[in-house]
């Protein structure tokens, strides 16, 4: 149980959510395999809104196929659609992995996905694509449980009992592309044998070029994830994860694996972590590249301190992400004001407690909230700073709180896909568009303030 | 490229079951086959009934929207459209009931009402639309009781929308449901009284980008006045004054021509299906306008506005088509109205039309289409990425008009992208907007970093390692 001050926000009406559903999670988890294409089972309009969110944040096309089912099939059952639906998407694009998505309203009606995937491949003798069921009802959770849960149902599916070999594994949380290119060159630079999973580096950030593929290349492939249970171990970035849905934890179950449970590598003392790792599993010192990247970080922070004290950052967003963002904030001096998370079911509480509990003005907390609560509590704490997804926007709009965007989704600036945070160097690039925009409102107005304070004039609106 | 761009119907669709939905202008011989469900697996540019409904009122900037269900469909829907308003800003909220799975086992009516009486007592709307969903349309959660209550125990108006979107993947089903929440807001009650007076109601515009605010002000030019917009920038209380109006006018044909029925039935409004996009679209409306006035002063002040207008934006539109001559256009849109409407303004531009389709069209607007394009077009019905995807490489478009999901798509393929959906933010109907319009469609379609991107020839049909 957490001690720091955990304000309730448990009210029956969410006003401005800070989370989405969860298949949405499932299907950016399904785009990290190697071939796979998501099928939602239920309304046309659920894979339709998900694909406009997903669109817009990663700006890359993003379909999502559905069973589309209507108001006959909800009487009688939507088996017929699913299978035509499976046919369908097979015949378009030629997938090597189905992943099939639940929906509220197919839950609701009862639908065995289990059964009717099994039935339809005995019927069709369907060779060549393997399908993967996973619940995802919206009612169950947010878009951060759904990504855990498929993460989990795709290994389970193919883990198999392997002889033991070198490949780590490596689960990634919902992070961005960019950031998960940078896990790959970090585990790269240190000479690391894995499997990362789900690796969707690729698929939703696609450079230009080459003839247009309906299914893009990349993803881990799906022979690597049967080995996985043969790996030495594994490393979840998934402090926030629900033990009922940890990939990690499972594979530790299952298999034996032993499960290195970390905090996303943003900030020092998560790289830190991170880096002792790997460099115990090689028995090789810190490769000159990244000890110069860690330098570079650490003459930034002793730059960029004394402005970051000024900053009372709101974080909203992923526990996983904000679990990160809060660490990096606290190692630089940027005390937060709020930490928030839509997400009802995390353990960031419990990871984030330790390092909280101990400051003299502890943040408000969050869980389950929307942003009715988000903005009454940033503006009640005197938040100067926002770092979260678009959903932050009216903190801008109607407060002058600049939100640096950062999670998912973002559909209102360009480049979501890219947005960078983890690694010394990530790290770096995002504390630098912290400071800078704290920079930013401090020459725009510490002249009219001083003024005012001396002077004793009135504050110009706006400042 | 000649037999490029005759696309034989027959095989067109990667799904067979599609074909029928795709025609040839002037060469098909059958009519083509839509407004129907969407085809499972297809991955249909289509949304739902709730989507539909939601679009119709959400507009509406005093109420407070809430959606009664789990969470994404509140998620999904929350400030995504570009309608402006004036004053109030209630409508940019997204509410929800937040459905968790005790609520789904048990019912979720208890929860509906608190919900209801937690935004009153914060917020005091003056009307609250409560939206169904997929899961309070299965377990049968009775919105209409709770509404009910509601609205007697707080004394202001609790709308229910029957937008379960399994009901169809058809948006037209939704505007429908949101026409039926919007007549309930109306009708007055007995004992009310609206006077008649001599203004007009302007059905089917939302006000995306101040839209409306343009076709007030040439209103006004000529001395008419707006009573009020279905649902553009609208408060409840002006909704509510609807029945007083002389005419209706209609835009989007596709949410409001129902609700323009009804309201002549109940109200004995008349009604005309106006266009404000494209400078002809605008003129001819105006006038059409005047006509039914049929006040000399009116039409004397509407034929000035015209000439001056047309006058000084003609320069500007001249030089655009001069750019885009000859060059080959997409559409796909929702409706067919806008259909018609972009059609007629690529046209205007120079610009040659290779495909057109909707997600919502009917037999005789697609018929209406067909006649409108050259031989050899392409019309399609409720299409799909796949088919988008070798329309746009086949046809050798060099730009396309739609929405999001298909910008990303045409991006990709190195083809130009005009926004012509609820989030865009720029305005597009009237004279000013005739010229915004053709100033993106040419910056999009000459833009520089085409010659960058184009895909070499050799890269069109080889898989890249």
């Amino acid at each position: 149980m957490s001690t720091f001050p955990k304000n309730s926000t448990v009210r029956q009406v969410n006003e401005n959510q800070c989370q989405i559903c969860m298949p949405l999670g499932a299907v950016i988890a399904l785009r990290g395999v190697s071939g796979a294409m998501a099928l939602v089972h239920g309304s046309q309009g659920c894979s339709t809104y998900m694909r406009l969110c997903c669109v817009e944040h990663f700006n890359e096309p993003v379909d999502i196929a559905s069973s589309s089912l209507n108001e006959k099939q909800t009487i009688h059952g939507g088996e017929a659609n699913l299978k035509k639906a499976l046919d369908n998407v097979r015949r378009v694009y030629a997938p090597s992995v189905i992943g099939v998505l639940s929906t509220c309203l197919a839950e609701t009606m009862g639908e065995d996905l289990d059964r009717i995937l099994l039935d339809y491949s005995k019927e069709r003798d369907v060779t060549g694509v393997d399908l993967i069921a996973v619940p995802t009802p919206s009612y169950g959770g947010s878009h951060t449980e759904g990504y855990w849960a498929a993460t989990k149902a795709i290994i389970s599916r193919y883990a198999r009992p392997t002889e033991s070999h070198r490949k780590i594994n490596v689960i990634v949380p919902h992070i961005s592309p960019a950031d998960i290119r940078e896990i790959k060159r970090i585990l790269g630079l240190m000479g690391i044998e894995y499997t990362l999973i789900p690796d969707y580096s690729m698929t939703l950030d696609r450079p230009y070029g080459g003839k247009y593929q309906k299914i893009p290349e990349g993803g881990t492939q799906p022979e690597d994830i049967a080995k996985m249970p043969g790996a030495p171990l594994t490393i979840q970035f998934g402090e926030t994860c629900p033990d009922n849905l940890s990939p990690g934890l499972w594979l530790q179950n299952e298999y034996g694996v032993p499960l290195v449970t970390l905090p996303l590598p943003t900030g020092i003392g998560a790289m830190d972590q991170f880096v002792e790792i790997l460099t115990k599993i090689t028995g090789r010192p810190l490769p000159e590249e990244l000890a110069r990247e860690r330098g570079w970080l650490l003459d930034a922070m002793a730059d960029a301190h004394k402005i970051c004290a000024e900053g009372r950052p709101v974080i909203f967003g992923e526990p996983e992400l904000v679990n990160a963002q809060v660490r990096l904030a606290l190692e630089v001096g940027a005390i937060p004001s709020v930490i928030a998370t839509g997400s009802a079911d995390s353990r960031l509480a419990v990871s984030l407690e330790p390092l909280l509990s101990a400051l003299d003005e502890p943040p408000v907390f969050l869980e389950a909230t929307d942003f009715s609560a988000i903005e009454r509590e940033a503006l009640a704490a005197g938040a100067t700073i926002a770092i979260g997804h678009a959903g932050g926007r009216f903190l801008t709009e109607r407060h002058g709180i600049p939100v640096i965007r950062a999670g998912f989704p973002i559909h209102d600036r360009l480049g979501g896909q890219r947005i960078l945070s983890v690694g010394y160097a990530g790290t770096l690039a995002f504390l630098d568009r912290l400071t800078n925009t704290l920079q930013e409102i401090k020459h725009a107005t510490y002249r009219q303030l001083r003024k005012a304070e001396m002077m004793h004039t009135e504050i110009p609106e706006g400042v | 490229m000649e037999d490029l761009c005759t696309l034989p119907a027959g095989h067109a669709a990667p799904l067979s079951e599609r074909d029928r939905s795709i025609m040839t202008a002037g060469r098909s011989k059958t009519a083509i086959h839509c407004a129907d469900d969407s085809l499972a697996g297809s991955v249909s540019q289509r949304a739902c009934v709730f989507c539909g409904a939601r679009v119709v009122l959400n507009p509406v900037t005093d109420a407070a929207h809430l959606v009664h269900g789990p969470i994404g469909c509140a998620s999904y829907t929350w400030d995504i459209r570009g309608s402006l308003s004036s004053g109030p800003e209630m409508y940019r909220n997204s509410f929800s009931t937040d459905m968790k799975e005790r609520d789904v086992v048990f019912g979720g009516e208890k929860k509906l009402a608190a919900c209801i009486d937690e935004i009153v007592e914060k917020s005091h709307p003056p009307a609250v639309f409560v939206y169904a969903t997929c899961v309070t349309g299965m377990i049968g959660d009775d919105i209409v009781a709770v509404c009910k209550e509601a609205t007697r125990h707080h004394g202001i108006d609790v709308i229910p929308v029957e937008s379960s979107g399994f009901i169809s993947g058809n948006k037209v089903v939704g505007y429908r449901a949101a026409a039926i929440a919007l007549m309930r807001l109306i009708t007055p009650k007995e004992g009310e009284r609206i006077e008649k007076t001599r203004k007009l109601n302007f059905l089917g515009e939302y006000n995306l980008s101040g839209e409306m605010w343009l076709a007030r002000r040439y209103l006004q030019e000529m001395g008419i006045e707006i009573n009020v917009a279905f649902t553009g920038d609208s408060t409840v209380a002006a909704l509510k004054q609807a029945p007083g109006a002389c005419l209706n006018l209609v835009q989007c044909t596709g949410s409001m021509h129902w609700m323009a029925m009804q309201m002549e039935k109940e109200f004995g409004i008349p009604f005309m299906d106006v266009n404000f996009f494209g400078a002809e679209n605008t003129a001819e409306s105006l006038r059409r306008i005047a006509k039914f006035y049929d006040d000399p002063e009116i039409t004397e002040r509407a034929e000035a506005l015209i000439a001056r207008e047309t006058a000084r934006i003609q320069p500007a539109l001249d030089r655009y088509r001069q750019k885009l001559s000859g060059k080959r256009a997409a559409i796909y849109v929702g409706g067919a109205y806008k259909a018609v409407a972009l059609i007629r303004q690529l046209r205007g531009l120079g610009m040659e039309i290779v495909l057109t389709g909707t997600q919502t069209g009917k037999k005789e607007e697609y018929a209406a289409i067909g006649n409108l394009l050259d031989e050899g077009a392409v019309v399609v019905d409720d299409t799909n990425p796949a088919e988008i995807e070798r329309f746009l490489t086949e046809m050798k478009v060099d730009v396309m008009a739609g929405g999001v999901k298909e910008r990303v798509l045409a991006y990709k393929l190195g083809v130009g992208f005009v926004d012509h959906n609820h989030d865009r933010k720029e305005c597009l109907a009237g004279f000013d907007g005739a010229v915004n319009f053709a100033r993106e469609v040419y910056v999009t379609t000459c833009s520089p970093v085409w010659k960058y991107l184009k895909v070499p020839p050799e890269d069109q049909h080889e898989v890249q390692p």
